[in-house]
């Protein structure tokens, strides 16, 4: 954790040329006003200092104050956070739930039909940069077929069933964006861990005891395929991240990643260092959850 | 038969493995035994012509294809495809043919040159971590840890975000942002390559490296390297496609999110963030776009598992 | 009038390669009948293993294949049987333990569980029962606080431990048939002679025969009654174990039992320790004579060109060899 926000506060500090001196041409603020705002971030305390206030400041909450949405950094964060989460969460668990079987049974099937199809279905799914296949789902459902919007709104004016249809409809596009190139890498994983497994003396083992094949695959191959594919989905998260950050552009959800590239375009350093401050955070709570998972599931693993 | 392997392979027993095998190979000829096994994977083939073609098209192109790429016509505006425009025009009546040509030598050079820097810097960390032992390994292979854990993509994004302007006026406009994306694409995936190389260190060095360095004298240590960081070869290349196919599509995601090339530059990505305005009138100009940049990448994935089943020794029928 | 368990008739199991066809086993006949040990000696790569998988089936069909042969168990032939009807036949009648028990025991299950396994399904049991047969099952085979370390995980074992956690998964549906494919060559020597024992213990109890895999000859002639020697795939020779010793025919056998270092003939008068020259030949392309006779100290011309049969040379005493 701390190594990252070490890595970005570094990367922001050599940017050559002071992040606030857009604030500075901005002409609506008064120059009196730019020199006390630069007092007051202490912009002009070493390097070290101004680190430290940073990453306290970051810690303790107070995430400074958008120039240009005009709200508190941490509200416009908090407002758009949820969305992302719930469509990243949505897409991993499609991305799983697809993963898993296809990936199982190409595994323990190799060069099959089967196999060869669901392969190349995977190389397709990953090689398909995802703003191509979320533009190429809208010209389908939504132009053509007009079956789904394409643009997302946070406020509905429904409620009841009508509501949560709603919500859905607008989340299909993006959710399957995300979660079917995620599905199409998690399947050549899955297969290729179910592949060195199938070869493990246990295997034969458990085959000599009579149980039949499909409780051998099951119960011993898959759960222990699984334990390496589990972390990695974690360890994964960052590229979904990045995946969002896409999705949100094309489909125009208002999460945290549309808010990262508008707070880029527009030049608003505090959002753009909270936003980049709370994917960090993700991503290690990612790996913590992947450390904590295999010991979980590994029994060899112990953390006395 | 072979009885069942008694151990689960790791990451460190593969390029081990393919260090036998490569050595075996080396008996009788050893591009022709790869080839051989390449060429059984009917994909990896397929993909090879059809990036051949792509190659092709975008370095000798504009040789053929003479239509400027920034040529505006109003009158000629989002056409569909035709015989004095095949991809159709976009919405400032331009070629979409020839600026995809043009892009396509962005693209392509950015992928390239990416994976140069990744795996140079890969494989003198590798080298080094694997070399050295104790302290510095640990605390190289700490900081791959680190690198790994990134967001990429939000990373890219930060960094392009605040060097932008001033890489500009060092290297003008079109080098700046070139050598930034490349550096900053690359300089984020070293790590499998190091990782590779490390552990074909690892494995070989308590043999040959001892051995030689006795026998031979410490000066002669380049020449073990030599010797060690051939076998490493085969999974470096298999990284190294990846990694071609990976910067292609970060550079086309930079584009389309506006913070890659300048937009006037006719980039894959680029031509994709324009076309998605007028998808609904003039699709042929996104499809043309995003259909180049998913068939470069699969084929380059096609032809990287092909390599990696012709260099890898454990297939089996 | 003692039961025939088992009668390997001309097996012939081959797998496809990139290479080519590999001959692992290339008609093999065996026989073992109840009650009784067994030997199946040869250096790696002999065949031992793919026919001790054989008769379980265990082998993987897409590469492997029975090409010829048949393998009857109690009078039925097992080749043609479906996956279904050969898990009546897995662990029930016909149990296997393998050579490393590092790997052979599923790491994320306890030991408890996987024995209990094969005792629920076998047994038709519920989980409770079954688990109080695998904590017995341990006692059984030796192993301190069953109660307790029926929870435990593989990993928590020793080796050979673990080897008696595998004879118990084993045991547990009482088999008339137990292969054990070098079950402690991958063990201490200490551990080796207890689990050898331990072994023979439990045929007594439970009146079970042996085949024994192994390349120790010392092993062999500690536990076997009959003592079948492979080569190349085939059977080069067979005969009740102190006529193998006593007299061994074969030349590949007289190799075998010479190179046994012997401390006492060390000791008595300076003796190298004879090894075999030469390398087992490829099983890819085997050469249409005897196979042993690039390495023979007496090949003539007929046994490179020609196969001997497999002979009677006395009773019981089978010899595969022109001498």
């Amino acid at each position: 954790m701390l190594g990252i926000s070490v890595l970005l506060y570094t990367v922001l500090a050599l940017a050559p040329g002071d992040p606030f001196s857009e604030l500075a041409q901005n002409p609506a603020v008064p120059p009196e006003v730019a020199a006390a705002l630069r007092a007051k971030f202490g912009l002009d305390d070493p390097v070290w200092v101004r680190y430290g206030h940073w990453f306290t400041s970051m810690m303790r909450g107070d995430w400074g104050f958008s120039f240009v949405s005009r709200m508190d950094v941490d509200t416009l964060i908090l407002q758009r956070l949820p969305t992302t989460l719930i469509v990243i969460g949505a897409a991993q668990l499609i991305a799983i739930l697809v993963a898993l079987p296809v990936g199982v049974l190409a595994g323990i099937r190799p060069y099959s039909v089967f196999d060869q199809v669901a392969n190349t279905l995977a190389f397709i799914g990953f090689s398909l940069p995802t703003f191509f296949t979320g533009l190429l789902l809208i010209l389908v459902f939504s132009i053509q077929l007009d079956w789904l919007p394409f643009v997302y709104r946070a406020d509905i004016n429904a409620t009841g069933w009508k509501f949560y249809w709603e919500h859905i409809k607008q989340s299909i596009m993006p959710v399957m964006v995300l979660g079917l190139f995620q599905g199409a890498s998690l399947v050549r994983y899955v297969r290729s861990s179910v592949l060195d497994v199938v070869k493990l003396d246990y295997v034969i083992t458990a085959r000599s005891k009579g149980i039949g094949e499909r409780k051998v695959v099951t119960k011993h191959v898959v759960r222990n395929a699984l334990i390496p594919v589990v972390t990695l989905v974690m360890l994964q998260m960052p590229v979904v991240f990045g995946g969002a950050i896409v999705t949100e552009q094309i489909f125009r959800v208002p999460g945290i990643g549309s808010l990262l590239i508008s707070a880029m375009l527009a030049n608003d350093t505090p959002v753009v260092m909270a936003v980049t401050f709370v994917f960090s955070c993700l991503v290690v709570l990612c790996n913590l959850i992947a450390d904590v998972l295999y010991a979980w599931l590994d029994p060899r693993i112990s953390y006395r | 038969m072979t009885v069942a392997q008694s151990a689960p392979t790791g990451v460190a027993a593969q390029p081990a493995a393919t260090a036998v095998a490569a050595r075996k190979k080396q008996h009788f000829s050893p591009w022709r035994e790869v080839w051989r096994r390449f060429s059984r994977h009917r994909l990896a083939l397929a993909s090879s012509v059809v990036l051949g073609l792509i190659v092709a098209t975008v370095v000798f192109g504009p040789f053929v294809w003479t239509v400027p790429i920034n040529e505006i016509d109003f009158a000629a505006k989002l056409q569909g495809p035709s015989w004095a425009h095949p991809l159709g025009t976009d919405d400032l009546g331009q070629d979409v043919l020839a600026r995809m040509i043009y892009g396509g030598r962005i693209s392509l050079a950015v992928g390239l040159a990416a994976m140069v820097v990744a795996i140079f810097v890969g494989v003198l960390v590798g080298a080094i971590a694997g070399m050295a032992s104790g302290k510095v390994d640990a605390a190289l292979m700490w900081l791959a840890d680190l690198f790994l854990s990134l967001p990429t993509l939000p990373l890219l994004l930060l960094i392009i975000y605040l060097f932008r302007d001033s890489l500009k006026a060092v290297f003008g406009v079109e080098g700046g942002i070139f050598i930034m994306i490349v550096v900053v694409i690359g300089g984020l995936r070293w790590m499998p390559a190091a990782r590779l190389v490390r552990a074909q260190f690892l494995s070989l060095r308590e043999k040959e490296f001892v051995e030689a360095a006795r026998a031979l004298g410490a000066s002669r240590s380049r020449q073990v390297i030599q010797h060690i960081l051939p076998n490493a070869l085969g999974p470096v290349i298999v990284a190294a496609t990846i990694d071609v196919a990976a910067a292609i599509i970060q550079e086309s995601t930079l584009s389309f999110l506006g913070l890659g090339f300048p937009p006037d530059i006719p980039t894959w990505g680029r031509l994709l963030a324009d076309a998605k305005d007028y998808l609904d009138i003039a699709p042929h100009w996104a499809l043309a776009s995003g259909a180049a940049i998913f068939l470069t990448v699969l084929s380059i994935n096609f032809i990287g598992d092909g390599l990696r089943d012709a260099l890898d020794p454990r297939r089996v029928i | 009038m003692v039961e025939t368990l088992l009668e390997i008739h001309g097996l012939k199991t081959w797998f496809k390669t990139d290479d080519g066809m590999v001959r692992a086993v290339d008609g093999v006949d065996l026989r073992i009948d109840h009650g009784e040990t067994v030997g199946v000696v040869g250096e790696s790569g002999c065949g031992k293993t793919v026919t001790a998988r054989s008769v379980l089936k265990l082998i993987d069909m897409p590469p492997g294949r029975f090409e010829d042969g048949k393998i009857l168990w109690r009078g039925r032939d097992l080749i043609p049987l479906n996956d279904e009807e050969m898990n009546k036949i897995r662990a029930r009648e016909i149990a296997i333990i393998f050579q490393e028990p590092m790997t052979s025991l599923n790491p994320v299950y306890t030991v408890g569980d996987q024995i209990a396994e094969v005792i629920a399904l076998h047994q038709n049991l519920g989980r409770k029962q079954a688990m109080e047969g695998a904590a017995e099952m341990l006692r059984l085979v030796n192993i301190p606080n069953p109660q307790r370390r029926v929870h435990d995980y593989p990993h928590q074992f020793s080796g050979g431990m673990r080897q008696r956690v595998m004879i118990a998964m084993a045991l547990s549906c009482q088999p008339k048939l137990l292969i054990a494919d070098e079950p402690t060559t991958a063990l201490d020597v200490t551990i080796q002679a207890q689990i050898l024992e331990l072994m023979h213990e439990m045929k007594d109890r439970f009146g079970m025969a042996i085949m024994l895999i192994t390349h120790a000859m010392g092993v062999v002639a500690e536990t076997c009654q009959r003592v079948t020697v492979m080569y190349a795939g085939k059977v080069v020779e067979e005969a009740p174990v102190g006529e193998l010793f006593g007299q061994p025919r074969h030349p590949y056998t007289q190799g075998l039992i010479r190179s046994i270092p012997r401390v006492d003939r060390a000791a008595e008068k300076k003796q190298r320790l004879e090894a075999i020259s030469g390398t087992v030949p490829s099983l890819l392309d085997p050469p249409p004579g005897c196979r042993f006779a690039a390495r023979c100290r007496y090949a003539s011309d007929i046994c490179v060109s020609e196969m001997p049969p497999l002979k009677e040379v006395a009773p019981g005493h089978l010899v595969r060899c022109v001498l």
